[in-house]
């Protein structure tokens, strides 16, 4: 037993390897934004690379990576050709990368949302806004660089206190992920997190919230959030047209066992102006120039 | 007693770091720290190795980052060691080396990407500035007398090789092997940035609670240091040298234009780039000096000076635990197992698993600096103890320990400590970047907003900190005529 599981380790190790060696320059490799649990992204981005390699016919890879930054970077140095961003980091890329563009949102990302949530020891209740009770708590975000886990739960602290998030709370952390946010808030390591709803409400449903221990306590107005965004340069690399197979392969998907797995109910045409509500509200909050 | 300088010297930078302990945010901020930390042990004793797939290829790329990057490092060392006493190379290689090889790693992330010569470079840039200074010192005290009694007329070249290299080839072969162990720890930690090493899968088992899966690396990772004298050995070594570039994985093939961007736009301040001339420039620094650079300042000094001390405490605490005047063979066993695992572990990775179990303060950077730097110390001091013969009749216990060995070890103890306080700072710097608010969590929020410009004045910053520190520790050191040969 043991040993068929350490030829079978030494087998993959070696075929990872040999994979490596093999990525041509005529792959197309996309990446995402780390914003959940790692071994869940790459199980499910790749799912989208096998499926758009059958749909495109050519060779097509994702790449995990650390940070939203790294993200951009690797779209930015064309070392990805295609991204699933967040809302912020979408403008980010967008802006660095001339003649990119934004080709498909999730159905429900055309009116996002975000929940704060908080632990059963703050005594906090769901309100209609942000309760003033939050004041003094311990507090996390989730990735700096992340829409729904810092840009707009910052605006909204913001908007609602009229002080900076260092102010308002006695301790401000970035836990990473809205997974880890929820995980925080959940053994009460912070008091007060904010995250994505859809991260909470997949959890939810797979049970693995224990809601006696966190509750929602507000759920932000609505805002345009993830995209698919690809670099403008991708006709000339792989060919005329290459980009609009692209989009219409991501419109076409319907594998409801993929699709689940984001979860989004199915994708949508998304253009660069959709953005236009996230990229004024970075720049008022200073996030980019 | 307050009459020795170096008890003098000890008081003073114990009273900073109380001061310092009454300043700096220390605190356990999560709800079950205990429960955490009892999953993460039993985690590690009941490690799963068939979790990842990749596993073995990131133990394979990180030995091959760490040996490509320290090959280089000592190459190009070498080279800057004998032109070091060159003023503007003096001054080069204390730059290069006091920015940390994640800091180089996150700089070359952004031109070269996912290329292996992001990460080979990370290691073999500050090493090679570290492999210098340390070269020309060995060299600097090798004995002058075999080349007078060359002939005259004798080729520089030919009495450098046949005079002045034998002498130190035995310090100059230990040391690099003692780097190739800090290679490996680097080569580690870069994965915890997106490269393909051990850190990679570490951060992501870690994150998600998985904690059989990083007990599995963890011990993998200690059985790859602990095993180094059985499979380095110097008949191989340039077999691995050859073989190690191939290992390193493909990565992205480098856009040039890139790195031209990078240097030429990227890092050029925004004022500068956007044409707002000297005036917009010099509020653009006011602002990162007074929102960022001050306050990051301020922290890393604190947290180093606090976690300098705690370093010393623990150092003085352990070195018993491997001396042959305390215990027996077997208290001894267990005490070099203890110190092994805190010397193997690498700052970043104890710092980030303390933070995951104790929720972010100081406190548990300080813990993870004292454990490693402790057990580096400790090791060392503890061995020099056993060189040591007392006299049959000499006193026992807490009396021999106070009074018989602390006095005798305790200037090499201060050397160590002193030489250890620029790393410290290094590392302080760095572990920003997971989240306590000291220079690195600075740069770090730079990059994640894509303001290279902010990020490089940091890093800079940074540098020049740990140059100055570097140079006090020095001065502390010839003013209490301590001396020391260079550790890891």
């Amino acid at each position: 037993m043991i040993t068929k599981q350490i030829r079978k380790w030494l087998v993959s190790g070696f075929l990872t390897l040999a994979v490596a060696t093999t990525a041509s320059a005529q792959t197309f490799v996309f990446t995402a934004i780390p914003d959940e649990d790692e071994t869940k992204l790459v199980e499910r981005f790749r799912g989208i690379a096998d499926y758009l390699s059958e749909q495109l016919e050519v060779d097509v890879r994702y790449i995990p990576v650390k940070s939203y930054a790294a993200a951009i970077s690797a779209f930015r140095n064309n070392q990805v050709q295609l991204a699933w961003f967040g809302g912020l980091s979408g403008v980010q890329a967008r802006a660095l990368v001339p003649g990119s563009e934004a080709l498909a949102q999730g159905v429900e990302d055309q009116a996002f949302y975000n929940y704060f949530i908080a632990h059963k020891s703050t005594g906090l209740e769901r309100a209609d806004e942000l309760p003033e009770g939050v004041r003094g708590k311990t507090f996390t975000f989730g990735s700096k660089g992340s829409t729904s886990g810092r840009l707009i739960p910052e605006y909204h602290i913001r908007d609602r206190f009229n002080e900076a998030p260092e102010t308002v709370f006695s301790r401000v952390g970035f836990s990473g992920n809205h997974t880890r946010t929820l995980r925080l808030v959940e053994s009460g390591t912070y008091d007060v997190g904010a995250l994505n709803y859809k991260v909470w409400e997949k959890e939810l449903e797979d049970g693995n919230i224990n809601t006696d221990d966190v509750k929602i306590i507000w759920k932000t107005p609505g805002f345009p959030n993830y995209q698919w965004t690809i670099r403008g340069d991708v006709d000339e690399r792989f060919g005329e047209g290459f980009k609009d197979r692209v989009r219409q392969a991501l419109l076409d998907l319907d594998d409801p066992a993929l699709l689940e797995s984001f979860p989004r109910e199915g994708f949508i045409p998304a253009s660069n102006d959709d953005y236009e509500p996230i990229r004024s509200v970075a720049s008022e909050l200073g996030i980019i120039d | 007693m307050l009459s020795y300088p170096t008890v003098r010297v000890s008081l003073l930078f114990l009273a900073i770091a109380v001061a310092g302990l009454f300043v700096a945010d220390i605190a356990i901020t999560t709800a079950n720290p205990w429960r955490d930390l009892g999953q993460f042990f039993i985690g590690v004793a009941t490690p799963n190795f068939f979790s990842t797939e990749g596993l073995l290829t990131a133990l394979l790329r990180t030995v091959a980052f760490g040996f490509v990057g320290v090959a280089l490092g000592s190459f190009f060392g070498f080279l800057l060691a004998l032109v070091y006493r060159l003023l503007p190379v003096r001054i080069f290689c204390a730059f290069i080396r006091a920015i940390h090889e994640l800091f180089w790693a996150l700089i070359f992330l952004q031109f070269f990407g996912f290329h292996p010569l992001t990460g080979v470079l990370a290691i073999a840039i500050p090493y090679a500035g570290i492999f210098a200074k340390v070269y020309s010192e060995i060299l600097e005290e090798s004995d002058p007398e075999p080349s007078r009694l060359l002939p005259p007329g004798t080729s520089a070249i030919a009495s450098f090789l046949y005079a002045r290299i034998p002498d130190c080839w035995v310090q100059i072969r230990t040391y690099t092997a003692y780097r190739l162990e800090c290679g490996l720890r680097s080569s580690a930690i870069l994965g915890f940035v997106g490269l393909p090493t051990l850190g990679f899968y570490l951060e992501s088992s870690f994150s998600q609670g998985m904690y059989s899966d990083a007990g599995a690396m963890l011990i993998l990772f200690y059985v790859l240091i602990a095993t180094m004298p059985i499979w380095v050995r110097p008949k191989l070594l340039p077999a691995y040298l050859l073989a190690a570039p191939f290992f390193l994985g493909e990565g992205f093939p480098i856009v040039w234009g890139n790195v031209e961007r990078f240097f030429t736009e990227d890092i050029v301040p925004s004022p500068l780039r956007n044409g707002e001339g000297l005036a917009g420039l010099s509020s653009w620094l006011g602002d990162v000096m007074i929102t960022e650079a001050l306050p990051g300042i301020w922290n890393t000094i604190v947290l180093t000076q606090v976690a300098l001390v705690a370093t010393g405490l623990l150092s003085l605490l352990a070195f018993p635990l491997i001396s042959k005047h305390f215990g027996g063979p077997v208290r001894r066993t267990s005490g070099h197992v203890f110190l092994v695992i805190a010397r193997s572990t690498p700052e970043y990775i104890l710092a980030y698993i303390l933070l995951q179990l104790w929720g972010p303060s100081m406190l548990p950077a300080v813990v993870a600096l004292a454990l490693h730097n402790g057990g580096i110390i400790g090791h060392l001091i503890g061995r020099q103890t056993n060189a040591i013969e007392l006299r049959p009749d000499a006193p026992t216990g807490f009396t021999r320990y106070s009074w018989e060995l602390v006095p005798r070890v305790y200037r090499s103890f201060l050397a160590f400590l002193f030489y250890r306080w620029e790393i410290i700072m290094r590392e302080t710097a760095i572990l920003g970047i997971l989240g306590i608010y000291t220079l690195g969590f600075y740069v770090d929020s730079a990059i994640q907003n894509i303001q290279f410009d902010r990020a490089m004045i940091l890093i800079l910053i940074t540098a020049s900190l740990n140059i100055g520190v570097d140079v006090l520790g020095r001065f502390i050191r010839r003013k209490l005529a301590l001396q020391t040969m260079p550790t890891c």
